[in-house]
């Protein structure tokens, strides 16, 4: 059974969502408090959705300071999983461990609301198991998600298959429909949108058990 | 400025803004709003942030060369921020 960390910040609050949707798949979840420096035994880590240190500065900007980033970063190294959602993926940008920046939303609005995306890369950790051209209906719920890069990032970004999720329709003004990236090797990924409220058809979508599950290394036919 | 017992207090102003040709969305809707207000003739509007501090050093070079390394590893994202740090006056 895979054991996954879900990292806590001081103002984190999307961190019991996330472990219990990895614990219905089947996970043994811990809670990893922000000043801890030792994620051993972990076969994975979470970074869930909130307002890290009150996303003082900018989204993620403090947050890359907190002590459990270090760890994250030397566990990210060691090519272990690290999946970053929502306000998680803006703090892995700032730590330098996923590339480009997450900009105010076009539009200045805050958005919660239903999205299509469409699967863009199958090299990841979140999508090993999804297939590309997959859609899958998974909501936002951000006011800073509109994924920023300058033009030789993004060159990376396409020619090292680095776009793992874009929007079916762009909600946001991120660049290229841009919903999720990953790192050039594939272990580290973050998205906006939020899988971890997508489990159940009953309430909207059971969509994000593909990707969660792609997490945790179950294979496409057990999460069916 | 003020001195104390290591060397001297200066003010120093960072100023934080987008990149040119990082889209501005804070920016674009002030400037929108403009003509409303009664403003015309004003354009290329830009929002940034501006953080003011003291900073203990032994001359203006060493002041700005601290500042500066506090701009670029906390107070600005160089994917799409400048900075720039200057001394004031009080």
């Amino acid at each position: 059974m895979a054991r996954i960390g879900v990292v806590v910040f001081p103002g984190s609050n999307c961190e019991y969502d996330a472990a219990n949707a990895v614990s219905a798949l089947g996970a043994d979840t811990a809670f990893v408090w922000h000043s801890e420096s030792d994620l051993s035994g972990f076969d994975g880590i979470i970074l869930p959705g909130g307002f890290a240190h009150g996303d003082y500065l900018r989204p993620g900007a403090l947050a890359r300071f907190s002590p459990v980033m270090t760890a994250v970063q030397r566990f990210a190294e060691s090519g272990g999983p690290v999946l970053g959602i929502c306000n998680g993926f803006q703090v892995l940008t700032e730590a330098g461990l996923l590339p480009g920046a997450l900009q105010k939303n076009r539009g200045l609005t805050f958005l919660c609301q239903p999205s299509t995306l469409i699967v863009t890369s199958t090299r990841s950790v979140l999508t090993r198991s999804a297939t590309v051209g997959q859609r899958l209906a998974v909501p936002i719920n951000h006011f800073s998600g509109s994924y920023t890069c300058d033009d030789t990032i993004y060159d990376e970004l396409v020619a090292n298959d680095q776009i793992v999720v874009r929007y079916d329709e762009n909600p946001n003004g991120s660049r290229d429909n841009i919903a999720g990236v990953s790192n050039a090797a594939g272990n580290v990924v973050g998205l906006m949108p939020h899988p971890e409220r997508a489990m159940s058809t009953l309430l909207g979508s059971a969509d994000g058990r593909v990707l969660l599950g792609s997490f945790l290394g179950l294979g496409a036919e057990s999460l069916a | 400025m003020t001195s104390t017992l290591n060397g001297v207090n200066y003010t120093v102003i960072v100023d934080v803004t987008l990149r040119s040709g990082i889209a501005d969305p804070e920016g674009a809707t002030i400037e929108r709003a403009l003509p409303a207000l009664g403003f015309s003739g004003i354009s290329a509007v830009r929002a940034g942030k501006s953080f003011r501090m003291s900073v203990e050093a032994d001359s203006p070079a060493s002041a700005l060369e601290k500042a500066t390394s506090l701009a670029q590893r906390l107070l600005s994202n160089p994917v799409i921020e400048d900075a720039a740090a200057r001394i004031v006056e009080e």
